[in-house]
């Protein structure tokens, strides 16, 4: 079957893959961390920021969700490092660095 | 029942398009493939057809109409020739990796440069990597019945791979000839409806078509791709079958001419293959045994059939009509005499380009080619037929 997504993994054999290598599901996105390929992102300055939600709409991976009227954090498995909210961000709440990572 | 008809050879390929009353016919003209949508939006106007015709700003843009047509459930079609499908190259691979089972009848002319308007083979053995299968007629019937074909052999569940109906510029396209017709009853039950398995505009079924494919799956995806190419060769001849039960033509893979006890044998694709069948029967009278085999289907590349024809014969001339400048000859000649080295055949091969441009080709022509055969007067690496000297 086309729709079994369980055969689109990295040990798949030419035999199994789906046709054309479609993806027969829906939101897949959330499985495939595009945030990976980028060294800088964005870190949102709790203090400074309004929840105006400027930022929200212009995000091109919808990484910056709304829950109940708020911006939840940056979403770090999905936010590119594009910067594009940096740049509308009426408040200069919102800065590019590099990841803070646990193990250095 | 069938009636007898004087038609073009884009006119008969129109004709078997209104038949099939495709969903989509995106186009964008180009000599001389104009007429054939040129031909159908006539019968989109009068009502004979519920086809979406879109005319369209580019070839590009119509390959890409007609592939995004056919991945949202439609089954699309389009044509064009020479730098027309030159344009489109880009979208070719993408519909064909795709496996998107559209249609693209292509009347074979020339690539520029020179710049110039007939026919030759370049441009549809130019995209001959681009995973199209590619179907060739000799004559105004042969494209009429290569179209009526075509979706049945795309849309088999072992294939979904585009195909390319090729006829030879103005020789076939534009020549009027007697032509059977099946009627519309008949092909619309051969044809039958396009029930694609995953489309876009299902809504109960989701679906991302042409993802970005890291290096873990594309080699996966090729091969698997390869393989649907690989399959082709039986539906074709499965479809062949059904459709001689139907109509009592025979189509193969190829079409043996005298070959039974040939020993000079030439091998052709397009509509130069009845010039050298005159040829064939004027050196029979006077006692050679020469042989011809006209290739219908070069993709997928029927090589061990070929080399199994070509068994008993002593030398083989294979033609080309399209240069591909790699000191080598053309591509039939490069492709046959691999797969002959492959299965062990060791007649002595040429290579002979020809009709390049829409340079006539003569009967005597073809009968000097026969006789330098049996003289054995072959040239070193491959040469020209009917070029001044």
């Amino acid at each position: 079957m086309q729709t079994d997504m369980s055969k689109l993994h990295p040990g798949i054999t030419w035999r199994e893959i789906t046709e054309g290598t479609r993806i027969c599901a829906g939101g897949t996105s959330r499985e495939f961390n595009t945030g990976e390929w980028t060294t800088v992102k964005a870190y949102i300055d709790e203090e400074k920021c309004k929840q105006c939600l400027l930022c929200v709409p212009v995000c091109p991976d919808s990484a910056i969700a709304v829950k109940d009227g708020r911006r939840l954090p940056v979403d770090r498995d999905h936010c590119k490092g594009c910067g594009i909210c940096v740049k509308n961000c009426p408040f200069d709440a919102i800065s590019m660095k590099e990841e803070e990572r646990e193990n250095g | 029942m069938a009636k007898r008809e004087r038609l073009s050879g884009n006119e008969a390929v129109a004709i078997a398009l209104r038949q099939i009353n495709p969903d989509v016919f995106p186009a964008f003209p180009i000599t001389p493939s104009t007429e054939i949508p040129q031909y159908f939006s006539t019968f989109v106007a009068n009502g004979q057809v519920d086809t979406e015709f879109i005319p369209v700003e580019s070839e590009h843009s119509s390959m890409s109409a007609a592939m995004g047509a056919e991945a949202a459930g439609a089954r699309s079609v389009t044509a064009t020739s020479s730098c027309g499908m030159a344009l489109m190259w880009e979208v070719l691979y993408v519909a064909a990796s795709d496996r998107l089972p559209l249609a693209l009848t292509l009347v074979n002319r020339t690539l520029t440069g020179p710049i110039n308007i007939n026919c030759d083979h370049s441009d549809s053995m130019g995209a001959r990597d681009s995973g199209w299968l590619q179907v060739y007629a000799e004559n105004n019937q042969e494209a009429y019945d290569n179209m009526v074909m075509a979706y049945r052999i795309a849309e088999h569940k072992d294939v979904r791979l585009p195909i390319m109906v090729c006829q030879d510029g103005f020789i076939t396209s534009h020549a009027v000839e007697n032509i059977i017709l099946e009627d519309d009853e008949t092909v619309k039950n051969f044809v039958g409806e396009y029930e694609p398995e995953a489309y876009l505009l299902n809504e109960k079924q989701p679906m991302s078509l042409g993802p970005y494919a890291i290096s873990d799956y594309c080699m996966e995806a090729k091969r698997a791709q390869a393989q649907a190419m690989h399959n082709a060769k039986q539906v074709i001849l499965d479809v062949a079958k059904e459709y001689e039960a139907i109509t009592g033509r025979h189509y193969g893979l190829f079409e043996e001419y005298r070959m039974e006890d040939a020993e000079y044998a030439v091998v052709i694709i397009g509509s130069a293959a009845g010039t050298a069948k005159d040829a064939v029967d004027a050196l029979r009278s006077q006692g050679m045994k020469a042989g011809l085999i006209k290739l219908r289907v070069f993709r997928p590349f029927p090589g061990k059939e070929l080399a199994e024809a070509l068994k008993h014969v002593k030398r083989v001339a294979v033609m080309d009509r399209a240069e591909s400048y790699s000191d080598q000859g053309g591509p039939l000649g490069a492709e046959l005499m691999a797969a002959m080295y492959r299965n062990k055949n060791t007649a002595d091969a040429i290579n002979v380009l020809y009709g390049l441009g829409g340079r006539d080709v003569r009967v005597e022509h073809m009968e000097e080619l026969y006789r330098q055969l049996e003289r054995g007067d072959l040239p070193e690496g491959y040469s020209y037929m009917g070029l001044r000297e």
